[in-house]
């Protein structure tokens, strides 16, 4: 058996909706019905045999061969296997993700991530606003898993995180870590805005400074503590891969003090 | 020798046709680093101090063994310390007890699970509550950590540890000379081995005992009392398991994480005291059982020798 590989014929013309393209929902579909699964967001009706050419027969492993920023909802709410996209990726990508690997060669929209409970979702480009974070009157975001970002991520990264790891490689828009409940997000990067205003717990790491820390964030001083040296460690041998703190000292600020207060940004010295 | 039948002899060492009869209990293994070794070491001894006994200390526990720099979870020096006791239950009182009082106060500790089961028992996620509500929990790559702020830093603590049911206690040796001092060398030379031997510990003084037990007693409540068989002061007014050449008996007692465990422990410290030889050691080897009516482990010596 080979994975299904979804080839792509050419741009499409609107936004698609590929939420159905997951192992489990794919599993027993012959061809046919694959080709004639509706993927449009129009009147159009547009279905996956307009837009790919299908091929390969084990679900568990697919492959989308050419991407497109207007592919959304890819790897929706998938509870296992492995999605590779060559190119970008839509909005929501890996949204409510259970368990498996999403890996994105390109960039990916707004939203990827966004209230996932496990697994892994792996974005080499940049990734747009909301990383992680939860759609609006959800009360979470990013629940359990990892999400790495190779390159820079949009406004509010890992709003409302309430588990797992998120590791932006390059910069961070706005106001990253904004009203975190727990979690980790590291930041490689340099941080714009005022990351963590409002966090509750949880821990930030901006390894490549900040443009502004909101005054309710509290001086604890030079932090020489294990924990640094743990992450790190356990980080450069599993998905995320090596991060800076394990070898640069990092001062600790306690925060928001405008909420619970309990969270914790660490800066380098 | 009354009850004895030493058919096998090696390098002049006579090996009983007997066996150690051991029983099942839960055991755990738990990973203290420190900033080096001297604090590691420090740690775990106090962790392990008076726990040679479940009966009377609720556990048993020792150093397995120690911990180079790269085989830690922080890159530092370490120790690895196995604990056991009747039951899951217990064990984690025990451990959580001793963690707190023992871990949590040596400078610069840390604590981690070493040991990986589907069952588990409570480490940091008992004692958080000492942080008085600013504990932190880390969840990261499958591990859980609790993070709790002390007058020195921070204490790091993994929340649970792996526990197996099949743990064995009691194997054990009998190591019989001419004199206390060839016993003792003897007994120290087979321990040196058998602590090279991964998953056991042999939680006595030094690894040793000098005061073996029978069952009971002749006083009421007396759960355990002097092995008088194998006293060399009572030889000729008890039922004496030992001749006139013996006159110091001491015993190692072996716990492990899995019978083969017990059994290669055993079979070192065997080949260790066989390897010194009567003159130096012991003139006999033999073993500790009750019938073998008690204990499902039986380690028959015949099936350790070197």
């Amino acid at each position: 058996m080979t994975g299904l590989t979804f080839r792509k014929k050419a741009e499409p013309e609107e936004r698609l909706d590929l939420s159905p393209l997951v192992p489990a929902q794919l599993a027993g579909l012959s061809a046919a019905d694959i080709a004639g699964l509706k993927v449009g967001t129009s009147r159009l009706g547009v279905t996956v045999g307009d837009i790919f050419e299908v091929s390969g027969d084990d679900p568990a492993t697919i492959r989308f061969e050419g991407g497109s920023p207007r592919f959304d909802r890819i790897g929706e709410a998938m509870e296992a296997g492995e999605i590779f996209v060559q190119g970008d990726a839509g909005m929501r990508l890996g949204r409510m993700l259970k368990g498996g690997r999403i890996v994105v060669s390109g960039s990916a929209g707004d939203h990827a991530g966004s209230a996932m409970e496990g697994g892994v979702v792996r974005i080499a480009g940049n990734a747009g606003d909301r990383l992680g974070g939860p759609l609006a009157g959800e009360m979470m975001g990013q629940k359990g898993g990892t999400l790495i970002v190779g390159g820079n991520a949009g406004a509010r990264a890992g709003d409302r995180m309430r588990r797992g790891v998120i590791s932006i490689a390059g910069d961070a828009g706005p106001d990253a870590g904004s009203r975190m409940i727990a979690g980790t997000l590291i930041i490689q990067g340099r941080a714009a805005g005022t990351p963590g205003r409002l966090m509750k717990r949880g821990t930030l790491f901006l390894c490549g400074g900040v443009e502004h820390l909101a005054p309710t964030f509290l001086d604890n001083g030079p932090a020489d503590i294990l924990i640094l040296s743990v992450m790190s460690r356990t980080f450069a041998a599993g998905e995320v891969g090596s991060v800076p703190f394990g070898r640069q000292p990092m001062r600790r600020y306690g925060g928001d003090t405008a909420v619970l207060g309990l969270g914790e940004i660490f800066l380098p010295l | 020798m009354p009850g004895v039948n030493d058919t096998m002899v090696v390098n002049g060492v006579s090996i009983d046709d007997s066996f150690a009869e051991a029983f099942p209990m839960a055991g755990t293994a738990i990973q203290i680093t420190a900033i080096n070794e001297k604090w590691a070491l420090e740690a775990a001894r106090s962790m392990t101090g008076f726990a040679t006994s479940v009966i009377a200390c609720g556990c048993e526990g020792g150093v397995d063994r120690l911990l180079a720099p790269d085989e830690t979870r922080d890159g530092r020096p370490g120790v690895r310390v196995l604990f056991f006791s009747f039951d899951a239950g217990g064990l984690e009182k025990q451990v959580t007890t001793r963690l707190g009082q023992c871990i949590l106060t040596s400078p610069t500790s840390a604590c981690y699970a070493d040991l990986d089961a589907e069952a588990t028992i409570d480490l940091g996620s008992a004692i958080r509550y000492f942080a008085d509500g600013w504990q932190i929990s880390k969840k990261f790559e499958d591990k859980h950590f609790w993070r709790m702020p002390v007058m020195e830093g921070e204490f790091l603590c993994e929340a649970k540890t792996g526990v197996t049911t099949d743990g064995v206690g009691g194997g054990n040796l009998l190591l019989m000379a001419g004199t206390t001092a060839q016993a003792l060398a003897a007994s120290e030379a087979a321990i040196e081995a058998m602590r090279r031997v991964p998953d056991v510990i042999m939680p006595f003084p030094g690894g040793i005992v000098r005061s073996g037990s029978k069952v009971g007693g002749k006083y009421k409540g007396m759960m355990a009392s002097t092995n008088d068989a194998y006293c060399p002061t009572l030889k000729g007014v008890t039922k004496s398991e030992l001749g006139p050449e013996i006159g110091s008996v001491l015993e190692i007692v072996i716990d492990g994480l899995s019978s083969a465990a017990v059994a290669d422990a055993m079979r070192v410290g065997i080949k260790a005291v066989t390897d010194l030889g009567p003159q130096e050691g012991a003139l006999r080897i033999g073993a500790g059982n009750y019938g073998g009516n008690l204990g499902p482990h039986h380690f028959h010596l015949k099936d350790l020798l070197p």
